[in-house]
């Protein structure tokens, strides 16, 4: 008992037991196992002999959402400690993020502080709804993160951990133990961390195997972001001679663009090559021929890179052939069976899921022919009536496989079709506006070009994105000749990419019209 | 069958005297019931107390043995009204609810209950769902302690602390005829922990008792003139009753010097924080010795003024930590100083936030500005003069890093119900929705975005009765099977069919109160030994009146839901257009089933597994299949193509087939990137060779077609 007088009551020193209080907070996502994560560190404290406590907040904010699970130890003694139910700000000795946004969440609480937090994330991405809704790409950038965390951390350890345990049929908990446990910031054996796993009893081995798993790439200390996914297309040609020997020719035409452009234009080759056939090749070289004319060596060709990235993109558009084919290609079934990847032994039914419309079916008919029909309102309501409904297509099986197995040969017959004649048609006025801008408006005519992302998607999602690439050009239209036409063409596009609606974009557009139009009603009076 | 299963957990509750109890809260509390000798018990589910009607439910076998009745009750009110059975028999009981929502609901009953005071002791165990991880509006219970003279404890949260307030609110509630409310938080429900155990009790007294020898005494019934005379009884005798057990049996605790220039007055349940802070300050030690003199009010209603003008002799000024507002405790505590004359100085909110969550970050910053103001001396050299250790910049995550707020689980039956919502305002514009309680509230969020208002359990439709005269557009309203036996049947669909309401009402089945955590009710397709269940919802609105019903067994068929849904917007049928979507939780069916197909599997029966996957070569990356769902499998993959501006969809080994995108993509004709692969496991032997012999046509056909033209392979 301190002397009851004023001046007695000096401030202690901290009491250096304190500092044996280990506090360890995990950060995730409901559903990913952070209740299991935190028994098997208590569990392991225990047999550590330690004197832990672990607080959880439960309920309906769990379910998918962001979670976080805290527990304090401290070697045991006589007397019980008196430890916290939360964390606090600064005050966090390890922190494990089970997520990597959710790491990010916890260095902006203020949870991981360079003077003493252990940092140990997986680095893969559970997206947030919020990222997944956006029409064009509106995933968080982890390298901010990452960048953040090296900053905010003692130490910082982070890999993929959720790919390393479903590799090993387990899951995330389990790597994420693992990686503590590899760590070394818990004075822990790492038998007692096995032993904990072991006493709980389900999933054993293959939890077992994650935990080694991530033990080993933490204790050495490993930093890595996640790893992009890899496209499934090669880039190794196949086929019968004298295609090949074709390719080559138009291969060696490809190589003879200038350096800047030349992977992309060999890239988008591939693509329109693939779509159809090598003629069309042809045709896509002879476009990109036009353009280098009239691009800038100066510009490093950024003209000729944008147009041989969008122009392949609008050839190889996406029409009912071009699905059918992709649908019932051997190397398709090889990635379908990678993915699933059903056990030995195991079969495997597929289903594949076909709206067609009227607008599909007239696509399909020779130009003239469909244009004729597609004129008439009530014809092409009586085409709806009969194909206009959602069709189930198990391609395992031979029948409904050779259906579509057929369609896609018909593709040898697509430049003659409505929907051919209406895409070409759209590629040359817009190519030929983009051109007829660089001419006035380098810049400009490399953003119109790019303007091409927004034509997406099947059926409304591509009317809509057609729309969207409309109210952009009429923008674009209303810019021409101002000094920051293309400054402004890269925001229309930006806004009309933020939101399913437009709304964003049509906000930009009013902006714009504010403007682009003024002088022109001033001139008017 | 509740989502979490403490089956394994409750046979620790049978250890008796002398032996150490481990566990969380929750299981502590349970134990702490049986010690005390409780005769029944009840509740009604909602965090952060849904585990501790769980440990409940699985812990009825040892309940009944002990002759403890246990009861899960439709509603906090049904809970709270249960209390009755202590009022003229010598039997103490006990029942758990969500505070304040369900003590909201709970109200009618308690202050009956209070007023008629009681003889046998009565608690109710609320969960404080007050700061991170709430799910509702941040109120709290306390006013309803005060309205209702009910005694309100506040344990510190640790087992020790908890399962003694149990003993004593018990003899609290004996001693002063008045029921008892034994408030626990979020965090202290799951805080684990150990203590040493007593020997269960069997109630003295038992339900089974009361029915063989029913008392009845008319002064205990709220009616004029006795309803008066109880007004009196609470403050003449009950309230001084209460000061005299509260003060003789130390229920507050003191800690620290017994002198000192400055305190702290606190409730129990903040101890942990405020120690934590004076440690952080270094005027505490790792036990909890501290510096400052701390006044613990484990009973924070009624307050004790000699209890509390003792603690503050000698002191120039006292701190009162008090979360959330108004400020009940430091008013009543400044008002005792008042009228004491006494020189004191009172600080509470104008150093810790009125309010919001008392934090460790909040709870050491308020700690140190009282005693910057109060005792400066006191504090650690570093903080007196703090130098400048500079922190490093961070870069500013906050525009990176999204929020994520809770969601629809993978698979759950209620995203198609959504989706065909959405689909139906796509095609015939933005109606007025109500929203109700319980997941589907989660619809109010994108990618949905059903549903603006949301006023209480079961009042969805309810919260819709101004449209009830119908417009230009039908109003449509939500309710969920937990919310709809809750209070729902009465409140709002009687309410619906006797005012002749124009509106369309969608009841969300998913066999079980979900949101909380799986609890069975009324309408669960669950066999329950104890329970009856089974009992249809569209029986029971037939049952009341409502003519126009629509049972859909299929939630995942959003065609047909659209379908409904149209002919419910637009059928001229006169009175409420109700529709029953019903499919099971899938967070519950993946549970049950899971196991049992593995063993299948195992055992060499034949089992299907669906699971969904997207071409990625047909995808454009347009999203608009998210937008209809957020399904937390479905998500984006970047791909190392330099063509691909945008991220394409990806659906990862975590889906359950449940067949949302399928639906959704044919309903909205989205686009044909999905597919669906069903894994035979074991597949028979016509199977099999139908299999081997269609592959190789298939495999025969595509190596002719790609010998015919140019492809390129990855090597």
């Amino acid at each position: 008992m301190p002397n009851n007088t004023h001046s007695a009551l000096k401030a202690q020193p901290n009491d250096p037991a304190l500092d044996q209080i280990i506090k360890l907070a995990i950060m995730a996502v409901g559903g990913q196992g952070g209740g299991v994560l935190t028994n098997w560190i208590e569990d392991c404290a225990h047999r550590n002999g330690y004197v832990v406590q672990a607080t959880s907040v439960a309920g309906v904010a769990q379910r998918t959402g962001a979670t976080i699970y805290y527990m304090e130890m401290a070697p045991a003694g006589e007397r019980q400690p008196v430890f916290s139910l939360m964390p606090a700000a600064g005050d966090v000795d390890i922190l494990v993020a089970a997520e990597m946004m959710e790491a990010g969440r916890a260095i902006m609480r203020g949870f991981v502080t360079p003077d003493r937090t252990t940092l140990i994330a997986s680095s893969h991405r559970a997206l947030a709804v919020s990222e997944k809704t956006v029409p064009g790409d509106g995933i968080a950038d982890s390298d901010e993160v990452i960048a953040a965390a090296e900053i905010a951390a003692q130490r910082f350890i982070a890999f993929d951990m959720e790919k390393m345990a479903v590799d090993v049929g387990s899951m995330i908990s389990a790597s994420l133990f693992g990686a503590l446990a590899g760590s070394g910031a818990l004075p822990f054996a790492r038998e007692s961390f096995e032993a904990a796993i072991k006493a709980s009893g389900r999933g054993v081995e293959a939890s077992l195997r994650a935990f080694a798993a991530g033990f080993e790439a933490a204790a050495g200390g490993k930093v890595e972001a996640q790893q992009k996914s890899s496209s499934s297309t090669g880039d190794t040609p196949a086929g019968p001679k004298t295609l090949i020997e074709k390719w080559a020719a138009l291969e060696a035409r490809a190589a003879a663009f200038p350096a800047p452009v030349r992977d992309m234009v060999l890239t988008g080759l591939r693509a329109v090559v693939d779509f159809q056939d090598l003629d069309y090749g042809e045709d896509y070289l002879g476009r990109l021929d036009t353009v280098l004319s009239c691009d800038d060596a100066a510009k490093g060709h950024e003209l000729t890179l944008e147009a041989a990235k969008y122009i392949a993109k609008a050839m190889a558009y996406d029409d009912v052939f071009r699905v059918a084919d992709l649908k019932t290609r051997g190397s398709r079934f090889a990635r379908v069976r990678a993915e699933i990847a059903p056990a030995k032994g195991a079969q495997m039914k597929l289903t594949e899921f076909m709206h067609p419309r009227a607008e599909e079916i007239v696509g399909m008919m020779p130009a003239g022919l469909g244009r004729r029909l597609s004129g008439s309102a009530r014809t092409m309501r009586l085409i709806d009536k009969v194909v206009n409904r959602g069709r189930r297509l198990r391609t395992d099986r031979l029948l409904p496989f050779a259906q579509l197995y057929v369609l896609g040969g018909l593709r040898k017959y697509r430049r003659g079709t409505l929907r051919h004649a209406i895409e070409t048609d759209h590629l040359e006025t817009w190519l030929e506006l983009a051109l007829s801008y660089s001419r006035i408006d380098y810049a400009l005519g490399v953003e119109t070009l790019r303007n091409r992302r927004l034509v997406k998607g099947y059926s409304d999602t591509h009317a809509r994105g057609l729309s969207k690439f409309d109210r952009v050009m009429q923008g674009v239209a209303l810019l021409a000749g101002r000094d920051d036409a293309a400054h402004w063409c890269r925001l229309l596009r930006e806004a009309a990419l933020a939101d399913e609606k437009g709304e964003q974009l049509e906000g930009a557009l009013k902006t714009v019209r504010s403007f682009a139009e003024k002088p022109a009603t001033a001139r008017q009076n | 069958m509740a989502e979490r299963s403490f089956a394994k957990e409750v046979q620790k509750l049978k250890i008796g005297e002398g032996e150490t109890f481990s566990g969380e809260g929750i299981l502590a509390l349970t134990k702490a019931l049986l010690e005390a000798g409780v005769g029944y018990v009840g509740g009604y589910q909602g965090a952060p107390i849904s585990h501790l009607m769980d440990v409940l439910a699985d812990a009825e076998e040892i309940l009944t043995e002990l002759g403890v009745r246990y009861e899960a009750n439709a509603s906090e009110a049904a809970a709270a009204a249960m209390l009755a059975a202590s009022v003229h028999y010598p039997i103490r009981g006990a029942v758990t609810f969500k505070g304040p929502v369900g003590v909201n609901v709970a109200s009618d009953a308690l202050a009956n209950l209070s007023s008629a005071g009681v003889t046998g002791g009565a608690l109710v165990i609320i969960g404080e769902d007050y700061g991170e991880g709430s799910s509702i509006m941040q109120e709290r219970s306390h006013a309803f302690a005060m309205k209702s003279q009910m005694w309100l404890l506040d344990p510190r949260p640790n087992l020790p602390s908890i399962v003694q307030s149990v003993h004593q609110g018990f003899e609290l509630s004996e001693a002063t005829n008045t029921p008892v409310m034994l408030m626990v938080r979020i965090r202290s429900c799951h805080v684990t922990g150990s203590f040493q155990a007593k020997d269960n009790k069997r109630p003295p007294f038992t339900v089974k008792d009361a029915l063989a020898n029913p008392r009845s005494d008319y002064a205990r019934v709220v009616l004029p003139p006795m309803s008066y005379l109880q007004e009196h009884d609470k403050i003449d005798n009950r309230w001084p009753a209460a000061l005299k057990h509260i003060r003789d049996n130390g229920l507050n605790e003191m800690f620290g010097p017994k002198q000192a220039p400055i305190g702290i007055v606190l409730q129990g349940g903040m101890y942990n924080g405020v120690i934590r802070a004076l440690q952080r300050l270094g005027l505490a030690d790792i036990h909890g010795e501290t510096e400052i003199p701390l006044y613990v009010l484990n009973v924070t209603y009624p307050l004790v003024p000699d209890e509390f003008s003792e603690f503050c002799q000698g002191k120039s000024a006292v701190l009162v930590v008090e979360e959330g507002q108004p400020e009940f405790i430091e008013q009543a505590l400044g008002s005792a100083l008042y009228k004491a004359g006494s020189s004191v100085k009172l600080h509470g909110k104008d150093m810790l936030p009125m309010a919001g969550e008392y934090t460790g970050q909040v709870m050491l910053d308020g700690l140190e500005a009282f005693i910057r103001k109060a005792a400066p001396e006191m504090l650690p050299a570093r903080l007196r003069a703090p130098n400048s250790d500079q922190k490093p910049a961070l870069p500013d995550l906050s525009k990176t890093v999204p929020m994520r707020p809770p969601g629809f689980c993978t698979g759950c039956p209620e995203r198609p119900i959504f989706a065909a919502i959405k689909l139906t305002e796509m095609e015939h514009g933005k109606h007025q929705i109500a929203a109700d309680i319980g997941c589907h509230l989660f619809a109010t969020l994108p990618p949905f975005e059903i549903g603006g208002s949301t006023m209480g359990y079961g009042l969805g439709p309810a919260s819709n009765a101004a449209f009830d005269g119908g417009g230009d557009k039908r109003s449509i309203s939500i309710l969920g099977d937990g919310g709809f036996w809750h209070n729902g049947l009465s409140s709002s669909i009687g309410n619906a069919v006797y005012n002749q309401s124009d509106g369309v009402i969608v009841i969300v089945d998913n066999f079980y109160s979900a949101a909380t955590g799986g609890q069975d009710i009324l309408s669960s397709r669950a066999t329950n030994p104890t329970k009856t269940t089974g009992q249809p919802i569209a029986d029971a609105l037939k049952g009341v009146g409502v003519k126009w019903v629509r049972q859909i067994d299929r939630t995942y068929d959003v065609p047909k839901m659209r379908q409904i849904l149209n002919e419910a917007l637009t059928t001229d049928h006169v009175g409420p257009k109700v529709i029953v979507a019903s499919s099971e939780c899938m967070l519950n069916k993946q549970r049950r089933e899971k196991p049992l197909a593995s063993k299948a599997i195992k055992e060499g029966r034949r089992v299907e597994k669906p699971r969904f996957g997207i071409d990625e070569d047909v995808c454009t990356g347009d999203h608009a299949c998210i937008r209809l769902s957020g399904c937390p499998s479905l998500s984006l993959k970047r791909l190392d193509d330099p063509l691909r501006d945008d991220p394409v969809a990806s659906i990862d080994q975590s889906c359950v087939g449940c067949g949302n995108c399928g639906e959704v993509a044919d309903a909205a004709v989205l686009c044909p990137s999905f597919y669906r692969a069903d894994v035979v496991f074991n597949p028979n032997w016509f199977e099999r060779s139908l299999g081997a012999f269609t592959s190789r046509i298939i495999t025969w056909l595509q190596h002719h077609r790609s010998r015919g033209r140019i492809e390129f392979v990855r090597t």
